[in-house]
């Protein structure tokens, strides 16, 4: 009895596989997007800036503020587009896009050093990207620190006082890269988008082409007809998974700092709360459109709000809580964790047991609406 | 002439009918907007707000408390007193806090020795929160010791310093950027998605051949299905304007025509990227992999709206110059927040009047072409 059951389950998942993966169009869809997109986020997704062009307005023309200026042109970071001693012409490098940042060394700026005055520097960023234009200034700061650290050297330190070093240092991802903590997370993020879509048009297709009447009058119990369209939209999850860690791992190098046995334990009970999504919405909807609406307005708000773009204790105290029900925030931190910070099994468990349960409930409820729908 | 007018003004009634009753056309044109306004405007933010961050007091002297109180006054720091440096690391290990701020023992001595320390620890999983959060704490030190060398006490300040100001956004507000920057995602989503589902359940459902025997000319037809989608897409654009300017301050300084303007031509654009793909892939599923794929994502990575172009290696940021977002983005942030500035409408205008001419015209190729 046992034995027919599984038989049966097998015989349907073959058959889904076989629907989604013979066609090459369809196998095309499922595996370049989520690998073009990892190649997109590691490539195109970074707040380091490596080209900053800013325009100069040097009032004083010491050998102090060439000086500086040396520094910032030999940084490799920073490129002039503007020299002048006129202000409006470095503003109108700003505003044509031209310039990110203006540096604007004030007429008294030797004098003030050699006097112990304060040196003033107006750094001024184009605030319509405040993001970049604040990693710009902090950049010009930054020069500008190594600046006053030659010149004290050099010139012994009239006047100030004792300096005080901050040691920074960051864990988990010391330069600070930014495709480090894009691309991980990808892996849950891709791995999602696909599962739910996949699963919420499964049965829908059936029914559009009205082969779903068909799968009924076997001897499948609806449990086993989802059991069947659940476990292939999992195979091939887990593939893109695995596809995205490869290139996380051996293309973009970056350090895989936990067990594999954790990131996949993670990633099944995140692939079932999504297989449980997608196959209620499947229970839900009456045509292909339709799901793949309905997976589309899922997943933007589970992309948006998962803490993969920007950190989740940024967001008011609601939305913070409302997050509580996103599973690729639960997915996304434990890509994060387990692939960065080495977590394993007892420190996911926070992410795990919300995901059971989404399984739980999800899948329950789909199971529910397929029965009640005879 | 008249005859014509007829035509497409039936083709018109007719496509708005089909949105009106159609859940899901509502749904991309309203529902998806509406989501990523709120979703934009309340959910992201690359500003730090009372950042949770763990600070070791080891020393207990006036100096290090005076510094503590730095951190605690900064708006950016929720700060959580530790007794110990290993209880903080725990606490920074389980994500609890996003940094730390360490003072040794022998602070105030140090201090006055000059080789006094403040160690700052911040976790690297989410890079650009951590060097915010750096950069934050590195800003409070600095407040600490301008305010004790105003009180004659040790300083840190100097010799040169810098006085960073942020044009066009002086609260420094990111909501500036990111919330014009919605407007290109919402135009995206009606002007290609809606679009190119539409014509590819069109040609599924076999309804593009029975229209095709009809005595519509193939740019009757054209203009007959652009209109009601560029109708939207305006629509589109209110709804953003009024959420930005109302719900989320965002200076407005530029001229509504120009705004209208620029958004009407980029409408164009996305219009006819929509009808092409649909022409090309004939099926709804592909079509929406085919648009999120060349369109959305690309307007939302690519566009310079987030992620800098300068930075993105050769060959990425070569293919930011055929984006026609890559264009808006600049056009939409420029009239927000710094108002009609011809240097950059000028050549921006150009290249997407250029593309608007070159996709119309192909769309209009294609259409011809199945005709035959």
């Amino acid at each position: 009895m046992m034995r027919d059951v599984v038989l049966r389950i097998l015989a349907l998942i073959r058959k889904e596989l076989k629907a989604v993966l013979n066609d090459p169009r369809a196998r095309i869809t499922l595996f370049v997007p989520p690998i073009l997109q990892c190649f997109l986020f590691g490539y195109a997704a970074s707040y380091d800036l490596t080209d900053v062009p800013y325009a100069v307005v040097d009032q004083d023309r010491s050998q102090a503020s060439r000086e500086l200026l040396a520094q910032l042109d030999g940084s490799g970071i920073f490129h002039r587009v503007g020299d002048g001693t006129v202000a409006g012409d470095a503003a109108r490098a700003l505003l044509d896009r031209r310039a990110l940042v203006i540096v604007q060394i004030q007429q008294d700026f030797e004098r003030q050093l050699q006097e112990g005055g304060t040196a003033r520097v107006s750094v001024i960023g184009d605030g319509r990207n405040s993001n970049t234009a604040g990693i710009a200034t902090g950049y010009v700061n930054t020069v500008i620190e190594t600046f006053n650290a030659q010149w004290r050297q050099v010139h012994g330190d009239p006047g100030a006082g004792p300096p005080i070093r901050v040691v920074s240092r960051v864990w988990y991802n010391p330069n600070l890269e930014t495709r480090w903590d894009l691309v991980p997370p990808l892996i849950a993020n891709l791995s999602l988008l696909q599962t739910l879509l996949l699963t919420a048009m499964s049965v829908a297709r059936e029914r559009e082409q009205g082969t779903f009447d068909q799968l009924l009058v076997t001897p499948l119990t609806p449990t086993e007809i989802m059991i069947g369209k659940a476990v292939p939209s999992m195979i091939v999850g887990t593939l893109q998974a695995t596809s995205i860690l490869l290139v996380a791992i051996f293309w973009f190098r970056i350090p895989f700092a936990g067990s594999y046995a954790t990131l996949y334990v993670g990633l099944l009970a995140f692939l079932l709360a999504a297989v449980g999504i997608g196959l209620l919405i499947s229970s839900i909807v009456a045509t292909m459109q339709q799901g793949m609406l309905f997976a589309f307005v899922c997943i933007l708000p589970f992309t948006l709000l998962s803490g993969f773009a920007t950190p989740l204790s940024t967001m008011p105290k609601v939305l913070q809580t409302a997050t509580l029900l996103n599973p690729m925030r639960y997915g996304v931190d434990i890509a994060k964790q387990v692939y960065l910070q080495g977590a394993d099994l007892h420190a996911v468990l926070p992410d795990l047991l919300p995901l059971g349960a989404m399984a739980v409930v999800t899948l329950s409820a789909a199971a529910w609406r397929f029965r009640h729908r005879l | 002439m008249n005859a014509k007018m007829v035509r497409v003004r039936a083709l018109v009634v007719k496509e708005f009918r089909q949105i009106v009753r159609d859940p899901s056309s509502i749904a991309i044109a309203v529902v998806l907007p509406v989501m990523l306004i709120l979703l934009f405007g309340y959910g992201l933010s690359f500003d730090i707000r009372e950042a949770p961050i763990a600070v070791v007091d080891e020393d207990g002297s006036p100096d290090s408390r005076a510094v503590v109180a730095a951190f605690q006054l900064s708006p950016y720091f929720a700060v959580r007193l530790t007794p110990s440096a290993p209880r903080a690391e725990a606490l920074l290990a389980a994500n609890d806090v996003g940094g730390l701020i360490r003072i040794r023992p022998d602070f105030a001595r140090h201090l006055r020795a000059g080789d006094a320390e403040i160690q700052v620890l911040v976790t690297g999983t989410d890079a650009n929160n951590a060097r915010l959060m750096e950069a934050y704490a590195s800003g409070a030190i600095a407040e600490w010791s301008a305010r004790s060398a105003a009180e004659g006490q040790p300083t840190v300040v100097g010799p040169a310093i810098a006085e960073t100001r942020m044009w066009f956004n002086d609260a420094n507000d990111s909501h500036y950027f990111l919330v014009p920057g919605l407007i290109v995602l919402v135009m995206t989503l009606i002007g290609s998605m809606l679009t190119a589902l539409v014509m590819a359940r069109e040609w599924e459902r076999g309804t593009m051949e029975a229209l095709f025997v009809t005595p519509l000319r193939p740019d009757e037809l054209l203009l007959g299905k652009t209109i009601p989608y560029f109708v939207l897409g305006l629509l589109g654009l209110v709804l953003c304007l009024a959420a930005a300017t109302l719900l989320f301050h965002v200076p407005f300084r530029g001229s509504v025509w120009m705004l209208a303007g620029v958004s009407m031509l980029y409408l164009l654009v996305a219009l006819s990227v929509g009808l092409l793909i649909s022409s090309a892939v004939k099926n709804q599923f592909l079509a929406s992999q085919i648009v999120m794929i060349t369109t959305f994502l690309p307007a939302f990575m690519l566009s310079g709206l987030v992620f800098d172009f300068r930075s993105m290696p050769a060959a990425v940021r070569a293919v930011t110059y055929v984006l026609p977002a890559r264009y808006y983005v600049a056009l939409l942030q420029t009239i927000f927040l710094a108002g009609d500035v011809w240097s950059v409408i000028l050549p921006a205008t150009a290249v997407l009047g250029l593309m608007a001419a070159v996709l119309l015209l192909a769309t209009r190729r294609v259409t011809r072409k199945v005709l035959e």
